[in-house]
């Protein structure tokens, strides 16, 4: 909860204000019925016209105070619900945007969806509603003891004797409610998690029939989450009339100790029946109270669950201790490796060594080809080149740097890359190519050109044309062309293709190679394949397996040399060669 | 893709449509009349039950009335314990009553997250190439959840006020006709300015939704594609197109909210303005001799009373507005067209063949680009096919034909001579296993995402599956084994590994037709090899359609249709086609250039 408040903080001043309106417009409510008595009990048996006209008067003015007071703090309590969610939300977002993919693998997708959408709700609706319905209650309950303590102090410390009571009530319940609240959000992870496979897997679901399937799986989320919904309901719930029972109590508990009181002659029936009046307001302000600790408890959940992320670790950047090391200049001259990898291991935590031990040295303007079977490691060399993950030991230098010594800008910036499972974004061709950075469209159209997706842009409406979700308006091979656009703009220094051309049948795929090694003839190469004629060309080929290297240099020695890739050719180009005898 | 969006926000609803929002509502509402009723008797008996209260305690004053030394203290004890009595009694009722409001909403709340979710079972293919997963996500938690909010609250709310208005409406007019006539002015005054405000605000809580759906659909999108972003240094970027849609939503919000905020107290307002009328009225009256003091004391209790709900209801109704507007787009989700529904004469094809025939067959996902144009081919059953071409030429469109995710626009498909519009959809397509390029795998484990398509296998059917696809050694690595649980969107695993897996699933079910889009693309070469074997099993005694790349993996096939522009420009088998030195041989060259 402290995080809200922090969130709240800056808005102090407006809150105060806000509130201070909110107060005389309550107070104007509560003043109306007061004159009204006034003119009812005092004014009209004289039968003095004028007095009763100016009394009247003095209730619509009473009236307007409070139209305008309650509008205006309604006004700004909305204004600081929206400033206190757009800040939350913006610095949740920057977050998730920053956080190490190490943190996103622990959190899941899921649910860090469900703490930007629906916890962020859970807060905004608190800190809307608490400005709202916060200040007439305190008010009533405040004013009310106030005034029965004026009217006779020692019942109204037997009936205050109750609040402890219900305070730890209330404090209990919605200790046990933050718990309920954080289990039916995690339910609603479950739910969030169905929909979205649902969403993204509906071809395979139609294709198996077993859309019945996935409608009892739902079914099972969607009862878990009702229940616990449910459940949670009825528990708070139990606080409502627990709260008002004690009240009553203790109001019975009064007359009867009015009955002594009144028979030792310490105090009037008058007090007492007046003391039945306030009893009331005093009653209902209680239950304002409680309701507003329930949704307190419900918000705690959210903001607990969106601290956790708030606290969770960035991406590693440069730290303090390595500034020293960070002030190595790199070293771009051609006699030291563009690339180098020494010693280097890794592994996610509590798995096995993903790699082992590689070392490799890649000069500038080179081309490196790896390949290796699937699930040999290929990924994961270039996931730690980018530093998407550091390694447990060893060291990856680029011009001669400790990347780790490098900040992330500088590293990243080098790269134009391709991924496996890449993706396109609701948006334009050319939107998605650039990726809003500081390219212009004739380099994009450039790079579009070299790999080979000029023509079909242009059929589909030119670099304007819609691309719809996960570009699913293009077939696979055309959604493969459009990402090398968008890792060839700019002409970076280092460009990495994971499997970028999987789905490009060879005939592209050669003009593609031929257009890389033209007009991309100063960047380094990594191309990270599954295809010899893709890489045989390059001045260097990294045969890997289960994440070590089993072989390194040009396709004629390991064709003599490796075994692995002797297979590997075997099974590609054999075909080939019977075909053209 | 047809533009097919849900989520238009300037797509202004007609009054009829308005109408029907509310009352589907009611419909939800309606199953549960009963418990609907018997809340209502509990709410009235709850305030009959609050005025047993002050009656009580009344009797309790007056034994102490007497005063100094002369309260008749059994009375008191006996009133005291009737007192605690009924306030028990109350305590446990006004819980029932929340027991059986909570089975009601929630109730409501799991059918409809039912009623959506069916819906989105049931949708086209096409419907989801062109709606954020986090828009339909945001229907089904947000949406629904606005909408249980404002049932659970606002329902007893409203069923109370209504009870109350009535009694002191009577009341009032039984001691005053005449000045009960202040209220023949601001009652429909308030009921005028609440319906003007609210078509003002409507709107803007529509606006609010949408813009709330939106956001969500951006977020989805943003934190799935996450990697890219980084691996560009786009956070920046992203961020800051984060942050215009996040001030476009909380500026909405904001916008629902002030304006909806405004007509609570512009009706309490009026009510004040009333009560100043009738005191002053009620003044006059009493000088002229038409009214004694008590009963203005009392008509004034009662207008108190009167006007309570009223700005109660008049406070509640902006969260009463945002439920209308949830409520208006998880229907209009579930008004979007479903698949066409099976034909009524459709037959069941349990034991298919897996003879079939394609003829002319032209279609086009947008009107006058066509896709594929006059497709005719014929594959008997046991048959290979395969087909190649370039990228973008419609091959994978043919797969969405044959599974029926879309209809041909014109021609004929058949499936042992029946149209496959005759076969209902689901015998159609447990017809086939499929591999398709996009691998999808689900957060389970990895025996249950093998045994997907066929759920009572044996775990020693399941061994032989992975083993035959080459997997089985991957999997038993696992910290867990077939038990390890299968992250969200598979990240802890490969591409190659995703798509082994989903070919042991398609080895494990025994269909007659089979499917293979692409799918050994991100196996090596060496392990496609391996599997080699275990494919050609796969794919003996059945009808095989292979969309592949690799031209070595189709050199075997009956028959090749090379593809170009939605137009079969050369079909035959690999001989065949390399003796006609035309696209496919100059394709097949080019892979050892």
């Amino acid at each position: 909860m402290n995080t809200v408040l922090q969130y709240v903080k800056p808005y102090t001043k407006r809150i105060a204000l806000g509130l201070s309106i909110k107060t005389i417009g309550t107070l104007m409510d509560l003043f109306i019925p007061w004159i009204l008595s006034h003119i009812i009990d005092n004014v009209i048996p004289t039968g003095n016209i004028p007095m009763v006209i100016i009394w009247g008067g003095g209730m619509i003015i009473c009236s307007i105070l409070a139209i305008v007071g309650n509008i205006s703090a309604n006004r700004m309590a909305a204004s600081v619900a929206r400033d206190t969610t757009k800040r939350l939300r913006h610095d949740l977002f920057v977050k998730i945007s920053f956080l190490s993919n190490t943190e996103v693998d622990k959190f899941t997708i899921p649910t860090l969806i469900s703490r930007m959408t629906t916890d962020s709700y859970a807060i905004h609706h608190l800190v809307g509603m608490l400005q709202r319905i916060g200040v007439r209650a305190p008010i009533l309950l405040l004013g009310g003891i106030g005034i029965t303590l004026f009217l006779d102090a020692t019942l109204t410390l037997a009936m205050i004797a109750i609040l402890p009571l219900a305070a730890l009530l209330i404090i209990l319940i919605s200790r046990i409610g933050v718990k309920l609240y954080r289990k039916i959000q995690i339910a609603v992870d479950d739910m969030v998690r169905v929909v979205r496979e649902n969403a993204t897997g509906i071809r395979v679901i139609k294709a198996l029939s077993k859309s019945e399937h996935e409608r009892g799986r739902f079914q099972s989320v969607n009862e878990d989450l009702t229940k616990k919904e449910k459940n949670a309901a009825l528990i708070m719930s139990t606080i409502n009339p627990a709260m008002s029972f004690l009240m009553n109590a203790g109001f019975v508990v009064v007359i009867v100790l009015g009955a002594y009181r009144v028979n030792e002659g310490t105090s009037e029936i008058g007090k007492i029946i007046a003391f039945m009046t306030y009893f009331t307001i005093i009653l209902n302000a209680l239950m304002s109270i409680t309701r507003i600790f329930t949704m307190t408890s419900k918000a705690t959940a959210s903001a607990d669950r969106i601290k956790e992320v708030l606290d969770a670790q960035n991406e590693r950047d440069i730290t303090v201790a390595e500034e020293d090391a960070s002030n190595i200049e790199e070293d771009t001259s051609m006699n030291i490796p563009h690339i180098e990898f020494r010693n280097v291991s890794f592994r996610y935590d509590n798995s096995k060594f993903l790699i082992n031990n590689v070392s490799f040295s890649l000069p500038h303007k080179a081309t490196l080809g790896i390949i290796g079977a699937t699930g040999s490691g290929k990924t994961t060399l270039a996931q730690l080149l980018m530093r998407f993950y550091d390694i447990k030991s060893g060291e990856i230098l680029i011009n001669g740097k400790d990347i780790r010594y490098m900040t992330l800008y500088d590293l990243r910036s080098k790269f134009g890359v391709v991924f496996q499972n890449d993706t396109l974004f609701k948006s334009t061709v050319e939107e998605n190519l650039s990726l809003g950075r500081d390219i212009d469209l004739i380099q994009i159209k450039e790079a579009a050109q070299h790999a080979q997706a000029a023509g079909f842009i242009e059929e589909a409406g030119g670099f304007d044309a819609e691309v719809a979700i996960k570009g699913m308006n293009f077939s696979g091979g055309q959604k493969q062309r459009m990402l090398l656009s968008r890792a060839l703009a700019g002409k970076p220094e280092i460009i990495i293709l994971d499997d970028a051309s999987s789905a490009l049948d060879y005939k592209t795929d050669a003009k593609l190679r031929a257009a890389l090694n033209t007009n991309y003839k100063d960047s380094t190469k990594m191309i990270i394949t599954q295809r010899i004629s893709s890489v045989m060309h390059a001045d260097q080929i990294m045969v890997i397996d289960e994440g070590k290297i089993i072989g390194l240099g040009k396709h004629e020695d390991l064709i003599k040399d490796c075994q692995l890739y002797q297979e590997i050719s075997a099974s590609q180009l054999g075909g080939g060669e019977d075909a053209s005898s | 893709m047809p533009p097919r969006n849900i989520n238009p926000n300037d797509k202004k609803l007609t009054k009829i449509e308005k109408k029907q929002v509310f009352s589907r509502l009611m419909r939800y509402l309606w199953q549960y009349k009963f418990l609907l009723l018997l809340a209502l008797v509990m709410t009235l008996a709850a305030n009959l039950l609050s005025l047993a209260g002050p009656f009580l305690s009344g009797k309790a004053i007056s034994a102490i009335e007497n005063g100094f030394g002369n309260v008749d203290f059994d009375t008191v004890f006996q009133y005291a314990g009737l007192m605690i009595g009924f306030f028990a009694v109350s305590a446990i009722l006004s819980y029932l009553l929340t027991i059986v409001m909570v089975n009601i909403s929630r109730n409501i709340t799991y059918k409809m997250r039912k009623d959506v979710f069916d819906k989105i079972t049931k949708l086209p293919v096409g419907f989801f190439d062109t709606n954020q997963t986090g828009d339909i996500l945001s229907r089904i938690s947000y949406d629904i959840d606005v909408i249980n909010t404002s049932l659970s609250n606002d329902v007893v709310h409203i069923l109370a006020g209504i009870t109350t208005v009535v009694g002191s409406l009577i009341m009032m007019l039984v001691i005053s006709p005449v000045m009960s006539l202040v209220f023949a002015v601001t009652v429909p005054l308030s009921i005028v300015v609440t319906r003007k405000m609210t078509k003002k605000t409507r709107p803007l809580f529509r606006k609010r939704s949408a813009k709330i759906g939106e956001l969500n659909g951006f977020t989805e999108e943003m934190i799935s594609g996450q990697k890219t972003l980084k691996a560009y240094l786009r956070e920046h970027y992203t961020i800051q197109k984060y942050d215009d849609n996040n001030n476009e939503t909380v500026e909405a919000t904001y916008n629902a909210e002030y304006h909806g905020s405004i007509i609570g107290p512009t009706v309490n307002f009026i009510n004040n303005l009333s009560l100043s009328l009738i005191s002053v009225f009620g003044a006059l009256m009493y000088l002229t001799g038409g009214i004694t003091i008590a009963n203005i004391s009392s008509f004034v209790l009662y207008s108190r009373k009167f006007a309570g709900p009223i700005n109660e209801t008049a406070n509640i109704i902006a969260e009463l507005q945002s439920a209308l507007s949830a409520a208006e787009r998880v229907f209009r989700l579930l008004d979007e067209d479903e698949e066409v529904a099976d034909n009524e004469n459709a037959i069941e094809l349990k034991q298919p063949l897996g003879d079939v025939e394609i003829k002319d067959v032209s279609f086009s996902y947008v009107k006058d680009i066509p896709v594929i144009q006059n497709l005719s081919l014929t594959a008997p059953k046991g048959s290979l096919v395969a087909i190649v071409g370039p990228t973008g030429a419609g091959k994978t469109t043919l797969i969405n034909l044959l599974m029926r995710f879309y209809d041909a626009d014109s021609g004929s498909i058949t499936l042992d001579g029946f149209r496959v519009d005759n076969i209902t959809r689901k015998d159609l397509r447990l017809a086939y296993s499929m591999v398709l390029q996009d691998t999808w795998l689900f957060h389970g484990t990895v025996y249950e995402n093998v045994t997907y398509g066929r759920q009572n296998a044996t775990m020693d059917e399941v061994i032989s599956a992975c083993k035959a696809a080459n997997i089985h050694n991957y999997i038993e690595n696992l910290p867990d084994g077939y038990e390890t649980m299968i992250n969200d969107d598979g990240t802890n695993i490969s591409k190659g590994q995703k798509q082994l897996l989903t070919i042991a699933r398609a080895m494990l079910m025994n269909t007659s037709l089979l499917i293979l889009d692409e799918a050994t693309s991100n196996v090596d070469t060496r392990t496609e090899l391996n599997i080699q074997q275990a494919m050609r099993t796969l794919m003996s005694d059945k009808t095989c359609f292979i969309i592949a790349h690799r031209l070595s993996t189709i050199q075997n096939a009956d028959h090749i249709l090379v593809v170009n522009n939605g137009r079969i420009i050369e079909q035959g088998n690999h001989k065949e086609l390399l003796k006609l030195k035309g696209f496919y041989s100059e394709m097949f060259y080019s892979q050892f250039s």
